[in-house]
């Protein structure tokens, strides 16, 4: 987070925002202000608002109360959730193809195989998403979160269910887009992103 | 990648879904067969060509409402609507892809039940036919905007038959009427104009919808 001198050129900036699920409160009021390039890391126990942050971040959640201004448009925001948003029924190269498509990404298929090598899907890549472990399918996830480059990337605990080298994979990929995209991003395990964040907010 | 493109996209996604867990087109073919046989056991001989062409438009709603029902499914359970929904694409595209997936799947069950029904019940008509043809796209267009509506209640099963057999009166009025009337350009007409505004209504409305 920044002083209000950082907020002019804030990608994310939010004042007393807060979410509210009828009498429930998701989210406490909270305000934040990440510059572009920042990493921010928000931790907090189970239940205390990382998600329905991030999903408001996303812009899939409409605040109750307060301010949000993103400054990304939806071609440029990455988000991973907890869900992938993957076909079963679909290999990981139909699922990354139909999202390439609908995000319009150059050189599509060049992309997709330059992921999937990365993430270590590529031997698997005609098989369908059905078929896969969860820590494959979180990988494949993650390959879909970054097909189209975004500038700010939503990440919803993004270690959940990957092994020890599917979260040395991640390291790398944030290591590398560190500086170059702004990226908020949740966690229960803070020390593992400990060197990349520029910010932090912790929930209650 | 144009409008168009995206829809051809979307359209073809659910095409390719179901070819691969064929969950939903041979339940509905199998429901509208089934249904038509039980009719032609149930209406007693003799029974006048009016109510055989009730009984056709009833097997056809019914089975249409039964694709409708799986019409998200996929999205369900995979949480992909959000993920098309963050997609920068027109949300309305999501929408007519859908619609033009469930139009594919009703019009392959209705190419079954149209002649199924000819043998049951005796001959099927021009007028009938074009009346099936309009009236699968405003059940298409209204369905497929309800049973987005409805994916997002816990009682979805109960959520989409309530929203949508109202709004399908219209289309079995027209329906009946141009199957049985010495007149059918008036019902077909009035099919057509249904067909227009209903989808433009939910052409337009998809995207709050879609939104919180």
């Amino acid at each position: 987070m920044s002083g209000p001198e950082g907020a002019l050129q804030s990608v994310v900036e939010a004042r007393k925002l807060e979410k509210r699920y009828g009498s429930k409160r998701a989210l406490r009021p909270v305000d934040l202000a990440l510059e572009r390039g920042g990493v921010l890391v928000v931790t907090g126990a189970n239940g205390s608002g990382k998600t329905t942050l991030l999903r408001l971040v996303a812009g899939l959640a409409a605040p109750t109360r307060g301010t949000l201004e993103v400054r990304a448009d939806r071609a440029e925001l990455g988000y991973l959730g907890h869900e992938g948003f993957l076909y079963r029924e679909l290999t990981a190269v139909e699922n990354l193809d139909l999202y390439g498509r609908l995000y319009r990404v150059p050189e599509r298929r060049e992309r997709i195989g330059m992921l999937l090598e990365r993430f270590g899907l590529w031997e698997a890549r005609a098989e369908r998403a059905g078929a896969y472990s969860r820590g494959m399918l979180q990988r494949l996830a993650l390959c879909r979160t970054l097909l189209h480059e975004p500038a700010l990337l939503v990440l919803d605990e993004p270690f959940t269910a990957l092994d020890a080298e599917g979260a040395g994979l991640l390291d790398t990929q944030l290591a590398e887009l560190r500086g170059e995209r702004t990226i908020v991003l949740s966690t229960h395990n803070p020390e593992r992103v400990a060197q990349l964040a520029t910010a932090r907010l912790a929930l209650t | 990648m144009s409008y168009l493109g995206d829809v051809a996209t979307l359209a073809r996604k659910d095409l390719r879904l179901e070819l691969r867990a064929r969950d939903t087109l041979p339940a509905m073919l199998l429901f509208v067969v089934s249904t038509l046989v039980v009719f032609h056991f149930a209406l007693p001989e003799g029974a006048d060509e009016v109510a055989a062409q009730g009984l056709l438009w009833v097997a056809l709603v019914f089975t249409a409402l039964l694709g409708l029902a799986r019409a998200w499914a996929p999205e369900r359970e995979s949480g992909a609507l959000e993920g098309l929904v963050l997609a920068p694409c027109d949300r309305s595209a999501i929408w007519l892809g859908k619609a033009a997936a469930v139009f594919a799947f009703l019009s392959s069950v209705e190419l079954v039940a149209l002649p199924a029904f000819a043998l049951f019940f005796g001959s099927v008509d021009a007028a009938t036919v074009a009346g099936v043809v309009l009236a699968s796209i405003g059940i298409c267009a209204v369905g497929t905007l309800l049973a987005a509506m409805a994916a997002a209640s816990r009682t979805r099963e109960l959520v989409l038959p309530l929203l949508f057999l109202p709004l399908a009166i219209p289309l079995v009025v027209g329906g009946v009427g141009a199957s049985v009337s010495s007149e059918p350009a008036r019902y077909l007409a009035f099919l057509a104009l249904y067909d227009a505004i209903f989808s433009i209504l939910c052409w337009a409305s998809f995207e709050y919808v879609v939104s919180e």
